[in-house]
């Protein structure tokens, strides 16, 4: 096991930060804030060609056969870049659970479609209460006839207004263990009763309410078994985490970078403030937090990677490290920057808000190590 | 191992199923001691990284990290003379004579001369350029006189390696004006005073250096060429990954300790704070085992050491005296308790673990000075210039 990137993976990593410094500089980003898709159909065309959009998929599905790690290399990119696409919620929280659970007719239905960027999908689990348990899955699917009709509803679930389809998560039966019962359905977002509405965020970043009324589904859209969806969901929610912290470092590491120039070059009391101890190990404590994040978010791939059981483990500890990481740094960097760091000019509230964003997406760092007590036995 | 754990049992109930703490300095610690080192260095268990004409295995990197790690799993603690065999012999190997290297370097290795450091002074410890010991050159010997301390295990040493000023002349810069050497211990001049840490025990001493004459062929590498030695000298430490993992050895034992330890009639791992604390513990050692095995795969590559090489060593010391801290919380009024005393909970040896923590951000740099190394060498941020 290596620990460390490879030739290949520091490849992607340069070609991916020169090609998103050119196509999604920041001003970009802050017109896609402002924009109602939240993201440009051209940009995503482009992303596709470079096989981005595939890039885990075998290559039978139109991808270029990659590994989760190679994944999480380009994510760290695309959170440095604040990069506004669906990427996380079309590849890895509905594409790779087609992948993981799907039958060979949905697989051919909709992973060439990902990879070329025809398609953009989309998770939709969380509900009112905001949690990512199973015993908090309510919306329900009740079979009627061939089909299954599913009725409640949908939060945060991220570019569902773009999306063409929604991986919706529900309860098919109710029983003792909420574990059971759970069925996870493929529904085309035209169909009947799907009702939409973006709602607005500190981020700018479109998560969207969605209605399920009476929405008619056929059963051939069940993606994996009926009432077992649950597992497939833990993968799923293992590998979005992982991403999720992917594009977390990078933005720390964007925002320590930028930190570390202003210190330099910030002359105050007549030496650049990085001189000051206050401002320099705040500048180590940082660099710790980020060095560690990039530590265990590849250890974590590499869990993905080889289908090691300890992956729920590794996923728990990186998400609660990162989200850590991640909110210091951007606390750290606007007070490192001063008054210009808490304008709206300045980059550093986008990372801040992104920050705080994801802090509390898949499960704050309090939820993971919770998780991770359980899983030690303590 | 088996043996190791029953010898080990008679230093006290904590001993036996290993735990955190420092085996001590009494003299039933130090025979321990001895006979462990003699068991690993017959089996050629003992500087496995040597090269092989130095009397080790020639192991590589990676082994010589599963081989620190099984250890550190076991609690198995280390031999005699670490300082020899993790700095003293390294430097030899790396900066000393074939002469120096035949004398000095199969003695390390078996245990035989025991080495300690003589750096640091009392005006000279975080900034070690301050150091005012002198060698002056008479015919073929230089003559040193001069005080150091905090010299890990003087007392017992045979050798030491000294820094020492070999040029006077102030307008050269600090860091060209010492020379390294080896230095019998045993010479007359040199008296070593025990310093009693907080421990109780005395684990360093005060080192006084009273007109002692070193032969010139036991300088090490060029005259005034020695700060850049003694640099090369720190990166020999021993790699982040292996206290990582002993670090998660230990959690394993606070979470068997958090299960007996009852509050309320209910053991303290119910409580959702320790459970957040402990959890958090295992995910820093994790996080710090995993910056030290991606320092390491770059070492392997033969690639420069990355910024995680030191960020690892800060993260893990302070991990360190966090959780001896909270093993103090967990035990509650037991945690003053010391060995000896009736109700001590694991032999009061968490006691002294707890207090030989606090010297874990001091001793191989402070902290602070930690902060500074990774702000201007790794970050390439500006010293402060008054």
């Amino acid at each position: 096991m290596n620990f460390e990137l490879d030739e290949e993976q520091i490849m992607l990593k340069t070609s991916a930060r020169d090609f998103l410094e050119k196509e999604c500089p920041k001003k970009h980003v802050r017109a896609m804030m402002e924009d109602e898709r939240g993201y440009s159909p051209e940009l995503w065309k482009k992303i596709a060609d470079l096989g981005w959009l595939g890039l885990t998929f075998p290559e039978e599905y139109g991808g270029a056969d990659f590994s989760f790690l190679d994944l999480v290399v380009l994510l760290d990119e695309c959170g440095r870049a604040l990069l506004p696409a669906p990427i996380i919620s079309t590849v890895v929280m509905a594409g790779h659970p087609i992948l993981v659970a799907g039958t060979e007719e949905q697989k051919k239905q909709f992973l060439p479609k990902i990879a070329s960027g025809e398609l953009i999908l989309t998770l939709a689990f969380i509900e009112a209460s905001g949690s990512i348990e199973a015993s908090d899955v309510t919306v329900t699917a009740r079979p009627s006839g061939n089909n299954f009709i599913i009725t409640g509803i949908k939060l945060f679930v991220p570019d569902a207004h773009i999306a063409d389809y929604l991986l919706c998560v529900t309860r098919t039966s109710d029983g003792v263990n909420k574990e059971d019962g759970i069925t996870l359905f493929l529904v085309d977002k035209k169909t009947e009763g799907v009702q939409i509405t973006p709602l607005k965020t500190m981020t700018g970043e479109k998560l969207c309410e969605v209605v399920f009324n009476n929405v008619s589904v056929p059963k051939q859209n069940i993606l994996g078994k009926l009432n077992q969806g649950w597992p497939v969901m833990q993968r799923v929610l293992v590998e979005a985490t992982v991403a999720e912290c992917a594009w977390m470092t990078g933005g720390a590491r964007w925002v320590m970078e930028t930190s570390i120039d202003y210190a330099k070059n910030r002359i105050a009391f007549d030496r650049p403030i990085g001189s000051f101890q206050a401002i320099s190990h705040k500048l180590s404590n940082m660099a710790v937090e980020v060095e560690g994040a990039t530590s265990i978010i590849y250890y974590a791939a590499w869990t993905i990677m080889q289908n090691d059981p300890e992956m729920t483990l590794a996923a728990s500890m990186a998400k609660s490290w990162c989200g850590e990481t991640y909110k210091h740094a951007t606390f750290d960097g606007v007070q490192i920057h001063g008054g210009i760091g808490y304008t709206w000019d300045h980059d550093m509230h986008l990372y801040l808000k992104r920050a705080k964003a994801c802090e509390v997406t898949f499960g704050d760092s309090d939820y993971h190590r919770e998780k991770v007590a359980r899983l030690l036995k303590i | 191992m088996a043996e190791m754990r029953q010898r080990r049992s008679r230093l006290g109930p904590q001993g036996a199923q290993g735990g955190p703490g420092p085996e001590g300095e009494s003299e039933e610690a130090q025979q321990f001691t001895r006979w462990w080192h003699k068991k690993l260095f017959d089996a050629g268990y003992v500087g496995i990284a040597w090269p092989k004409e130095y009397g080790g295995r020639g192991a590589t990197i990676m082994e010589q990290v599963i081989f620190n790690e099984e250890m550190a799993k076991h609690h198995a603690p280390t031999g005699v003379g670490g300082l020899g065999i993790g700095w003293a012999g390294p430097t030899i190997m790396a900066a000393g004579s074939e002469e120096q290297k035949k004398r000095f370097l199969p003695k390390i290795l078996s245990g035989e001369e025991v080495w300690c450091q003589a750096f640091s002074e009392p005006e000279a410890g975080s900034d070690l350029a301050n150091c005012q010991t002198k060698a002056v050159e008479d015919g073929d010997d230089y003559v040193i006189n001069g005080q150091k301390v905090w010299t890990t295990g003087g007392m017992r040493a045979d050798w030491a390696i000294l820094l020492a000023k070999t040029e006077l002349n102030p307008e050269v810069p600090k860091h060209r004006t010492f020379s390294y050497f080896l230095m019998d211990m045993h010479l007359p001049g040199v008296t070593v005073r025990p310093l009693r840490e907080m421990t109780g025990a005395a684990a360093f001493g005060e080192t006084f250096i009273d007109n002692v004459r070193i032969p010139k062929n036991l300088m090490v590498g060029q005259k005034n060429g020695g700060w850049y030695i003694s640099m090369g000298t720190l990166e020999f430490e021993r790699s982040n990954s292996s206290s990582a993992i002993q670090y998660l050895s230990t959690i394993t034992n606070i979470i068997e300790l958090s299960h007996k330890i009852k509050r309320n009639g209910q053991p303290v791992s119910q409580d959702p704070m320790v459970r957040q604390k402990i959890a958090q513990f295992y995910i820093e050692a994790n996080v710090g085992k995993y910056i030290g095995l991606r320092a390491l795969t770059r070492q392997l590559r033969g690639q420069t050491p990355g910024p995680e090489s030191s960020v690892g060593s800060l993260l893990t010391m302070e991990l360190g005296q966090r959780i001896e801290d909270f093993v103090m919380y967990l035990e509650g009024p037991y945690s003053q308790l010391v060995r000896g005393s009736k109700y001590a909970i694991d032999g009061g040896n968490w006691q002294r673990s707890f207090l030989a923590s606090r010297g874990r951000t001091i001793m191989t740099g402070t902290s602070e000075i930690k902060r500074n190394i990774i702000a201007q060498r790794t970050l390439g941020l500006p010293r402060y210039v008054a």
